[in-house]
């Protein structure tokens, strides 16, 4: 083949691939833009909203415990053990602190949200979406964007800062748990040093981060859900993007929030 | 009632609508019938305006469909969907009751379940169905949900899609009495669609053959085994040869 032609495909073919994933996000942030619209103006689905705010926070409870208490006990081993090469054993507590609530827990809630929400969302909407439930919602007078996305969207910008602070606090203290047990920490020095080395700024962009992730875990959840294509392959397909696009905006929304919130 | 002028859609290269004509008057009960993937369903869904058509108009009372308050425009049809369509997550009877929970026809809850166990009980579902979710029901119950969901509102326009498929013999003559009635009883104007010659004739009062985008043919039922039209003649006798390709 001509060395100029392939060279001109292969441009081609970035070039698509960069029209389509611009085009992909032009969408979504209609979408967003959308759902914030309809979540602003009636009418208002309170009985949908209560089942979001059920199964986005209440539900999630046990799967953000778990995997926060686990990462406190984990990152005190760290930081003892890293800590024991330059005689800075004692820095446990402060560190735990502010790596869970500045990093890990906001981090670490909003991959599990995205993990746990963003898939069941996804999937249940395509779901509807391919058994013509969503044609019937419209049939009955009804928006799909009021009815299926805005209550999703609103409970994950409420509920998803309560987990994050409720992970944070889990987590320090499954790092006071493994410092205080099995590294020969003092119990109240351990609290009183956590207590006194976070700031309030600290907090405020934790539950800032859990808000915006929240968002994006839910919007990503109905958007794929809502794009979704036909039959089983459809409902996976849109499973599996919604999860990794979620995870990918998340990682990207916690650097540029750490650079808003930190930058120096 | 209902007047599809020139309506054409197409899916990509895909021309599924190709210019479609057809007049369903006030009162009466009119079948579409076509092979699978000539556009029955787009042509339903471009009434209610489910889908956008490229071209054409659809009135309906005289005013073109999809203009104006579309909540008002929706709250005239009733649809019953070929799979059911029942919200998972709820029960039966807020099922049937859906759309008298909420929006303009919102009613008091208790007032709107005993309106969804009537209609249940109109399409032959004992009471004790109404707490079942839809899952819980076999397909031929789940018909019966969708097709008491799709009247619990006492709409002026009803639309079948595709009532009796994936039902038995049997299932299906119920499902085609009931809509033969109730379409009756309410004075509704119907449109079904459908490839199933019993449902054809036990529902029918005109009949229209939809045929690569166009309405091939249109009359009474009545005349509908006389009517010399080549393509409509192989369809209701289901022969392979014909006008009509058998390999589509």
């Amino acid at each position: 083949m001509n060395p100029m032609n392939s060279t001109m495909n292969a441009l081609a073919a970035l070039g698509r691939s960069v029209m389509y994933a611009l085009a992909r996000m032009g969408r979504m942030a209609i979408f967003g833009f959308s759902a914030f619209s309809h979540m602003v103006r009636p009418p208002y689905y309170p009985r949908e909203f209560a089942n979001a705010l059920l199964n986005i926070g209440w539900l999630s409870l046990p799967v953000v415990g778990l995997t926060a208490v686990f990462t406190g006990g984990a990152l005190a081993l760290q930081i003892y053990s890293g800590g024991a090469r330059f005689n800075a054993e004692a820095v446990v507590p402060q560190i735990v602190a502010i790596g869970m609530v500045r990093e890990l827990g906001p981090v670490l809630v909003g991959l599990m949200i995205a993990a746990r929400v963003t898939s069941s969302i996804a999937a249940e909407i395509a779901t509807m979406k391919v058994t013509e439930q969503i044609d019937a919602l419209v049939t009955l007078s009804t928006h799909p964007m009021k009815y299926l996305v805005a209550p999703r969207v609103l409970a994950a910008l409420i509920t998803v800062p309560v987990l994050v602070g409720v992970g944070d606090i889990i987590g320090i203290a499954g790092g006071y748990v493994v410092a205080v047990q099995n590294l020969g920490f003092n119990a109240a020095a351990y609290l009183q040093n956590t207590v006194d080395f976070l700031e309030i700024n600290d907090v405020t962009s934790s539950l800032a981060k859990g808000a915006v992730f929240g968002v994006i875990a839910a919007l990503m959840g109905c958007y794929y859900g809502m794009d979704s294509g036909r039959g089983a392959q459809g409902v996976g397909r849109a499973t599996k993007g919604s999860v990794e696009t979620a995870a990918i905006l998340i990682l990207a929304a916690n650097f540029v929030l750490t650079g808003v919130f930190f930058s120096i | 009632m209902i007047r599809m002028t020139g309506v054409k859609k197409a899916f990509g290269d895909n021309r599924v609508l190709q210019g479609m004509d057809l007049h369903i008057p006030r009162g009466s009960s009119m079948v579409i019938i076509g092979g699978s993937g000539t556009g029955k369903s787009v042509a339903l869904k471009c009434i209610l305006g489910l889908i956008q058509p490229d071209a054409g108009t659809i009135m309906v009372d005289g005013k073109p469909a999809g203009k104006g308050d579309r909540d008002a425009f929706l709250a005239r049809f009733g649809m019953l969907f070929q799979g059911g369509a029942l919200f998972d997550s709820l029960p039966v009877w807020q099922n049937v009751a859906f759309r008298l929970l909420r929006g303009s026809l919102a009613r008091p809850q208790d007032e709107a379940r005993e309106v969804a166990i009537e209609k249940l009980r109109r399409v032959g579902l004992k009471p004790e169905v109404a707490d079942l979710l839809p899952a819980e029901l076999s397909g031929g119950m789940q018909k019966r949900v969708g097709l008491a969901r799709a009247i619990a509102a006492e709409p002026e326009i009803i639309f079948f899609d595709e009532p009796t498929t994936g039902l038995d013999p049997i299932m299906a003559g119920v499902i085609n009495d009931l809509i033969r009635e109730i379409v009756t009883e309410m004075g509704a104007t119907a449109m079904t669609i459908t490839h199933d010659m019993t449902s054809v004739r036990a529902i029918a009062d005109n009949v229209a053959m939809l045929h690569d985008g166009v309405i091939q043919w249109t009359g009474p039922v009545a005349d509908m085994d006389n009517s010399g039209d080549p393509y409509l003649d192989q369809f209701i006798h289901g022969r392979a040869e014909g006008p009509i390709e058998a390999v589509r």
